[in-house]
């Protein structure tokens, strides 16, 4: 029975399983010439040897790059979070930028929180970053005393729910050589070794904008209503404190900065990022570029187990060929640290030989003529 | 108290701002100020601007008070009747001028229907809102303003009797348009400019229709009867100038036929127009590369002239030849003087044109197009009453650009050919389109202007009406005989030994990094060496060092830079300008070693 599907171990797994699935009640003869046609079908699919594919992605990039709006800006839900869309997002996600110019995180919330709206709404709040001078009414310095003064608002705090000894604790624990002590609603801050008043300043600065409560970075929280569930959007992508939320669905939640991807969940979700990312964006313009292109250019910038961008610090960098190096972007620096090395190029790619008008080894330049000759035979052509 | 600003510099300031304003108008009014001078209050911050600087666009118009304008008909009738001037309206404070700032204060009516309370000014002409090209497109209130904009540019753009007396000037670039007519289809502006005196276009007769494809994306197609006739040909003059310039010295150049001993003579046939003065003969049937003007300069550095004996042999050819790809008749010959004193001989040449494929052509709507095909007469379409169009224009450039100008256009040229009156379409005050209707039917045709149409090959009848009309065309200066270029082989640089550029040097047309990559993206690897070929070099390179070998002929013997003579030297074929790069990297002091290894 096995002997049979042994036979086209061409075919890969998933599509095996779905052939025998479907096959089923079928006699063997029949069932062969399903799997031969589909074997035929697989192999016909396969990309030729020596197919340019690296030049067929960056034209099928290329062509519909030329129609992108410059810059697009989508509203996820609501109209205050805007998130940047178009050519802009395209390159930032290619360069492999450390931060992207608009973070946003999509919380998926586990079961039992994420149809509730109370506490969804918790949630929310609890994420949501409050800084000092969001709970406060005035900050003055108390020269006589050397200290500064912070009229909380209680009010504020209230609908917070952040109590006075919580904001001294949490301020006596971020920033240390304070002494904190809370009067009634106003907060007494001294430094406990005595300093300049530039220096007493620049603390008034710092105090405006410690956290007090939720996670680091987040400006805006917003819940919106999808299919039943409900899900959270904020600016930020920090990622590894949202997962210590509780209610977070650690599993589906996800932040459209590769490079917190990689570090938290490894190279192989850096790389789906990018591709969801770069689809993403693409369907917004209206555009249609096959998939595999843009899996052909996430497995490039993600192979080596780092994440880099096609730019001349990234991938490009690391081709072998000098004269290629040196044909992309800062020549002077590859011919000058080459030549200090004593490098070889072997003009092994495209570029080179295109620079050197010989075939180039794709397509019909690749095939090269195998023969072995008798060596008096190769000595008597030399002369 | 508030800031006052005169041409940007702070002079004082006011308490009554709204006063102060008011007085400082009425002065101008009464012609106690410049009328060029102007005030701008700005509300936003309280501050008046004053300006009386040069170079500001200041604009004409009415003055209205109380919703009323104060150009009276009494006032129109007393101008009509040269009673009064221009100017002493102005001084009157009837007429007043605005500049850019001003005009923020002001609220201007387009016309007297439209006043209010509120307005302070109108304009003299509704007119007047257009620019002067914009003003001359008929019914250009039914265009859409992208098109109208696209049809001025055109216009600036279009071949006519450009000036009378083109024959006596030098102009480059020109043409004269034959046969110039007046537009069927007018407005006010043409009146106004003397357009009977030197129109720019021809009217003509066009269906709107599709012709086997050849008027396709903007295309149209021509009656090669109507260009046979007539329709569309045009001169091109080209000048071409010298000057015998005087060097220190007392060295000159001579305006003459060069003698043989010349450096870099051409040859007795390229000198065969020039008579004796060495210029050619008016009437000269010319061709490209042929001296129109022979000229010789002496060397360029006094150091040349000891190497030789003979004077004449360090002079240099420096003629003046006809264009690369242009030909003509010499027209004009103009020989005098400059304001240095030094000779000037100036030759036009004139080239007769006649309409052919590609040539640029556009009616006044920013409806532009190139000749896709000449249809002999016979074979055009004709109407039941045997009209024939000079030219088929597309359906499919109406409905996207929604040019309802050009369509009413048609209607109107054909009202005025039959009735054999000008239309006046004056923007805002055309000839209503139902009085046209009504007069087309009138004439025994549709109302609709669209005419019953033959094949004119099969003698068949079209199943639709054709819509039919007459037009006026304008033909533009860029025509196929100014651009036509190709290039098997040529001139190449002598830097990378590559191709030159340009149409006007005879320069290659370049297969560019885009190109490159669509050739590699085939996998045609060895096509896209062969179009790389054009700077290929067999170079010889020593074994042992990796350089270039200097390979003597006559002895048919390398000698490698390094190791000299006796060294291996194998021929490689690669292009000049990589041999290029590794000579600048020779000069950067770096090594590039070639590394020869057999391929087989």
């Amino acid at each position: 029975m096995s002997s049979i599907y042994e036979e086209f171990s061409n075919i890969p797994e998933s599509s095996m399983n779905e052939i025998k699935e479907l096959t089923k009640g079928m006699d063997q003869s029949s069932r062969k010439k399903v799997l031969k046609r589909v074997s035929e079908e697989y192999e016909k699919a396969k990309i030729n040897p020596g197919e340019a594919i690296g030049i067929i992605t960056a034209e099928s990039f290329g062509e519909p790059g030329t129609q992108m709006i410059l810059r697009v800006f989508h509203f996820a839900g609501v109209a205050e979070m805007s998130l940047t869309l178009g050519l802009t997002r395209l390159i930032e996600l290619f360069d492999a930028r450390k931060s992207p110019s608009t973070p946003l995180t999509k919380i998926y919330l586990k079961h039992g929180y994420k149809t509730d709206v109370d506490k969804v709404k918790a949630i929310a709040a609890s994420i949501k970053e409050t800084k000092l001078k969001d709970i406060s009414d005035e900050f003055s310095f108390n020269l006589t005393q050397f200290r500064i003064e912070v009229l909380l608002n209680k009010k504020e705090m209230k609908e917070l729910k952040i109590t006075e000894t919580h904001v001294v604790n949490v301020l006596k624990e971020s920033l240390k050589d304070l002494d904190v002590k809370d009067d009634n609603g106003t907060l007494r801050i001294k430094p406990k070794e005595k300093d300049s008043l530039s220096g007493l300043y620049k603390l008034k600065e710092k105090l405006k904008y410690a956290a007090i409560k939720g996670v680091k970075g987040v400006e805006q929280v917003t819940p919106v209503k999808q299919e039943n569930e409900y899900i959270i959007y904020c600016t930020t992508d920090n990622l590894k404190d949202i997962f210590k939320v509780e209610g977070v669905d650690e599993t589906k939640t996800t932040t459209n900065n590769p490079f917190v991807i990689a570090d938290l969940l490894g190279i192989e979700a850096a790389r789906k990022i990018i591709i969801d990312e770069a689809v993403e964006v693409i369907k917004n313009q209206g555009l249609d570029i096959d998939i595999r292109h843009i899996m052909f250019l996430a497995d490039v910038m993600t192979n080596t187990g780092v994440i880099k961008g096609i730019t001349r610090t990234g991938i490009t960098s690391e081709k072998e060929s000098v004269l290629a190096r040196a044909s992309f972007e800062t020549p002077i620096k590859h011919i000058v640290n080459a030549s200090l090395i004593g490098e070889v190029d072997n003009l092994n790619s495209v570029i080179e030989n295109v620079m050197l008008n010989q075939p180039v080894p794709l397509g019909t330049g690749l095939p090269d003529l195998v023969a072995t000759m008798k060596e008096d035979a190769v000595k008597g052509k030399k002369k | 108290m508030f800031d006052v600003y005169l041409n940007e510099k702070f002079v004082g300031n006011v308490e009554n701002i709204d006063g102060f304003v008011k007085d400082v108008k009425e002065k101008r009014r009464t012609s106690k100020f410049h009328p060029d001078m102007s005030i701008y209050h700005n509300e936003e911050f309280n501050e008046v601007y004053i300006n009386t600087t040069k170079g500001r666009s200041i604009r004409l118009l009415v003055r209205v008070e109380d919703g009323k304008s104060l150009m009276t008909k009494e006032c129109v009738d007393k101008l009509v009747n040269n009673e009064i001037t221009w100017d002493s309206l102005i001084k009157e404070g009837i007429l007043e001028y605005l500049d850019a700032s001003e005009e923020e204060n002001a609220l201007v009516a387009l016309d007297e229907n439209e006043l209010t309370k509120d307005h302070t000014h109108m304009e003299i002409s509704s007119i007047a809102i257009l620019g002067l090209l914009l003003s001359l497109i008929p019914y250009s209130n039914y265009g859409s303003s992208s098109r109208l904009i696209r049809g001025n540019k055109i216009q600036k753009q279009s071949l006519g009797l450009y000036s009378s007396n083109f024959h006596s000037r030098m102009d480059t670039d020109v043409s004269i348009l034959h046969y110039p007519q007046r537009p069927l289809v007018k407005s006010f502006m043409h009146d106004v400019l003397n357009y009977d005196k030197h129109p720019a276009g021809q009217n003509v007769v066009i269906a709107i229709m599709s012709y086997k494809g050849y008027n396709m994306e903007d295309a149209i197609v021509v009656n090669k009867g109507s260009v046979q006739r007539g329709f569309a040909r045009s001169t091109f003059f080209r000048p071409y100038l010298t000057e015998e310039m005087r060097y220190s010295g007392g060295l000159v150049d001579e305006i003459s036929i060069p003698d043989k001993e010349v450096k870099g003579y051409k040859s007795e046939t390229d000198y065969r127009l020039l008579e004796d003065d060495g210029i050619v003969y008016t009437g000269a049937k010319v061709n490209q590369e042929d001296v129109i003007i022979g000229k010789t300069s002496p060397p360029r550095f006094l150091g040349e002239l000891e190497e030789f004996s003979v004077a004449a042999s360090t002079r240099r050819e420096t003629s003046t030849t006809v264009k690369y790809g242009e030909n003509g008749i010499v027209d004009t010959i103009i020989i005098t003087e400059n304001e240095d004193g030094n000779k000037i001989v100036q030759v036009k040449m004139r080239d007769n044109r006649i309409a052919e494929i590609g040539d640029k052509f556009a009616s006044r709507h920013g409806q532009k197009g190139v000749i896709g095909m000449l249809v002999p007469h016979e074979d055009m379409p004709f109407t039941a009453s045997g009209i024939t169009p000079d030219l088929i224009f597309s359906p499919h450039g109406i409905p996207s650009r929604m040019t309802i100008s050009h369509l009413l256009e048609a209607l109107a040229g054909k009202v005025s050919a039959l009735k054999g009156l000008q239309v006046d379409s004056t923007t805002f005050d055309v000839y209503p389109e139902e009085k046209l209707r009504d007069e087309l039917e009138k004439f025994g045709f549709k109302d609709n202007g669209t005419e019953i149409m033959y094949n004119g090959i099969t003698g068949e009848r079209y199943e639709v009406r054709i819509f039919v009309g007459n037009m006026y065309y304008l033909k533009l200066e860029h025509m196929v005989a100014n651009k036509l270029h190709a290039r098997a082989y040529g001139r190449i640089q002598l830097l990378t030994r590559q191709p030159v550029e340009g149409r006007g040097k005879g320069g290659g047309l370049r297969l560019g990094e885009m190109e490159k990559d669509c050739f590699i993206a085939h996998g045609a690897s060895l096509l896209l060496k062969e179009r790389f070929d054009s700077d290929r070099t067999v170079l010889p390179i020593s074994e042992k060092s990796g350089l270039v070998a200097i390979h003597d002929i006559r002895k048919n013997k390398s000698t490698c830079p390094l190791y000299g003579e006796n060294v291996e030297v194998n021929n490689v074929e690669i292009s000049y300008a990589f041999k290029l790069l590794l000579d600048e990297l020779k000069a950067l002091c770096i090594y590039p070693k070639l590394e020869l290894k057999s391929k087989y």
